[in-house]
């Protein structure tokens, strides 16, 4: 990626670090001493977390570090036993998983997970509905206003799928796009919620160089366009060491080393982490 | 002429199993779950249609408004009080739950009915029919319930597939967690499904008592399981599958009876769920389900 995009991070408000030009602003997301057990292990521990209104943030580590447990806390999939988030300013303990998507976050799946029997459109628009619902009532008795939504939809359906050139794809069923274009449908699907912070799950997974490359330039052109905060979950260094501004490392649940591509990709608890001990050199 | 006769009382029969199969099938494709008390849901709706007319002196059409409302608030507090607290349990439980809300509606009424049988008015009251110099009479129950069975068809396909709570419906059958995540309303949409599908169940009902005109706290039972056995054979979670499975059904049964014998007709009924469920475990129109591995 070019340099242009590098930003200077800057402290916020202790250890934790933000874009510049995300100071002034309430941070996207603010994760305290987040933690969460299963049956007595713990999955993840202590995680702290800041993100700014519009960085694109990276969280990596090895298999099992606990990446996608930290989404799945975000979303409230899980309860956190431990710690709170908080979302744009609000406390999400007594949120569940609807009301955490009307505040703020959507996200896509490790293993996608499309409604594969429906077109592509409408997959966009379950996206939609919070923002452009109508009653039940007015859908079954199909009042002025169902037509206007429904076109409302259909219209703000096509602007999402032309991010990514698939506007003439909608018809098509889900499940029979190429596994690519599935990848991105789930991106369109989430962005369709209005989120302030995007959750990627391993969005590159079995993806060509090729296609990463393009996902690279499409995430940063998600950002500018929306002015979201993007987290991203990837094994794929180039990208993430292209495009995330702040990344989290996570090893066994807990936070091991947290700053920018630079400082990540020279911390030696990282290299650590990722390709064992180094063995002492004998003197 | 009989063949015709026959098939005309088969179609007839088969819409009202495949008007209550809807039920089934839809509650199946969302909640994933058998609901055993849909049955008695038909026989509260053909109750309270008697009650608005022969006590409430009530018109025909209002008294069918008035049991389609009952059996959605029915439809409605069995999933909230019964249903939802085992959202996340197995779903044994859960079907023992329905047989037991099933038991629990046929001795309601028997308490508030009692079980001597009520003699059913039909509320539909235009006259027969009569083709080729009255060789053929088609009876008008028939007529007004295969066009309803139609009517519904065509505006449950239609809410299923153009409107945001039917929509929501196919994305809460297909995938529960990401439906949830996306910011739909899974507690809500299986509400709305139980309505729709006792709403119908009230039609059923009164179309049902409309043709054989025998009322008692056990009637629905029977065409329950039926309807259910209609809504497997079509392949269960499928709409269209729902309609196609109910019409050959009936189709079935009532040759069955005419040209086997009456006594077996159910026998053959069941017998033929049997050999479907064994030959094609999913249904005529049953996708196959891949699990993942």
């Amino acid at each position: 990626m070019s340099e242009k995009k590098r930003t200077n991070m800057v402290p916020f408000p202790s250890d934790a670090i933000i874009p510049e030009r995300d100071l002034g602003t309430r941070p996207v997301l603010d994760a305290r001493h987040l933690g969460v057990e299963f049956g007595g292990l713990k999955a993840v521990d202590d995680f702290n977390m800041i993100i700014g209104r519009t960085e694109i943030a990276g969280l990596i580590g090895p298999n099992g570090a606990g990446k996608t447990t930290i989404f799945n806390l975000i979303t409230k999939v899980y309860q956190p036993t431990t710690g709170t988030i908080l979302i744009d300013g609000k406390d999400t303990a007594n949120m569940n998983t609807i009301q955490v998507n009307k505040a703020g976050i959507a996200r896509t799946f490790q293993n996608i997970r499309l409604f594969d029997k429906m077109s592509v459109e409408d997959n966009v628009k379950i996206g939609l509905h919070n923002g452009l619902g109508y009653s039940a009532a007015t859908g079954i008795l199909r009042l002025p206003n169902y037509w206007r939504k429904e076109k409302l939809m259909h219209e703000k359906a096509l602007e999402l799928l032309s991010i990514f050139d698939m506007q003439d794809m909608a018809d098509a069923t889900a499940g029979s796009l190429p596994y690519g274009a599935q990848r991105r449908l789930e991106i369109v699907r989430a962005l369709a919620t209005s989120p302030k912070l995007l959750l990627l799950d391993e969005p590159a997974a079995g993806m060509n160089p090729h296609e990463t490359e393009e996902l690279m330039e499409n995430i940063i052109k998600i950002r500018d366009t929306f002015q979201i905060a993007i987290m991203l979950i990837e094994h794929d260094m180039n990208l993430v060491m292209g495009i995330c501004e702040g990344i989290a490392v996570l090893n066994y649940g807990s936070i091991i080393a947290k700053g920018t591509p630079e400082q990540i990709q020279s911390n030696p608890l990282v290299i650590e982490a990722y390709l064992g001990k180094q063995k002492e050199a004998k003197a | 002429m009989s063949f015709l006769t026959n098939l005309i009382n088969g179609i007839s029969l088969g819409s009202v199993y495949a008007i209550i199969a809807l039920g089934y099938t839809m509650v199946y494709g969302i909640a994933k779950m058998l609901n055993f008390a849909h049955g008695d849901v038909i026989m509260v709706g053909a109750y309270i249609s008697f009650c608005a007319t022969q006590y409430w002196h009530m018109p025909a059409w209002v008294s069918v408004i008035v049991a389609m409302a009952v059996c959605t608030v029915l439809g409605i507090v069995i999933e909230k009080l019964a249903y939802k607290p085992l959202r996340n349990a197995t779903s044994l439980a859960v079907l023992i739950t329905a047989i037991g809300v099933s038991y629990l509606l046929q001795n309601l009424a028997l308490l508030i009915w009692s079980s001597n049988t009520k003699n059913f008015v039909s509320i539909v009251n235009f006259g027969n029919l009569s083709l080729f110099g009255g060789k053929l009479i088609i009876s008008d129950v028939a007529i007004v319930t295969v066009l309803c069975c139609v009517v519904i068809m065509l505006l449950l396909t239609w809410f299923t597939s153009k409107t945001k709570m039917g929509r929501a419906m196919r994305a809460v059958s297909e995938d529960k967690g990401a439906a949830q995540l996306m910011g739909v309303n899974v507690n809500q949409t299986i509400s709305i499904t139980f309505a729709i599908g006792s709403a119908l169940a009230a039609v059923a009902g009164v179309l049902l008592c409309s043709t054989s005109p025998v009322l008692m706290p056990t009637t629905g039972a029977m065409p329950g399981i039926k309807a259910f056995t209609a809504a497997v054979f079509g392949g269960i979670g499928s709409i269209p599958g729902a309609l196609l499975g109910g019409i050959l059904l009936g189709i079935i049964e009532t040759f069955g009876k005419s040209y086997i014998s009456t006594e077996l007709g159910d026998a053959i009924v069941f017998a033929i769920l049997i050999v479907i469920l064994l030959v094609k475990p999913t249904g005529l129109l049953g996708k196959k389900v891949n699990e993942k591995v």
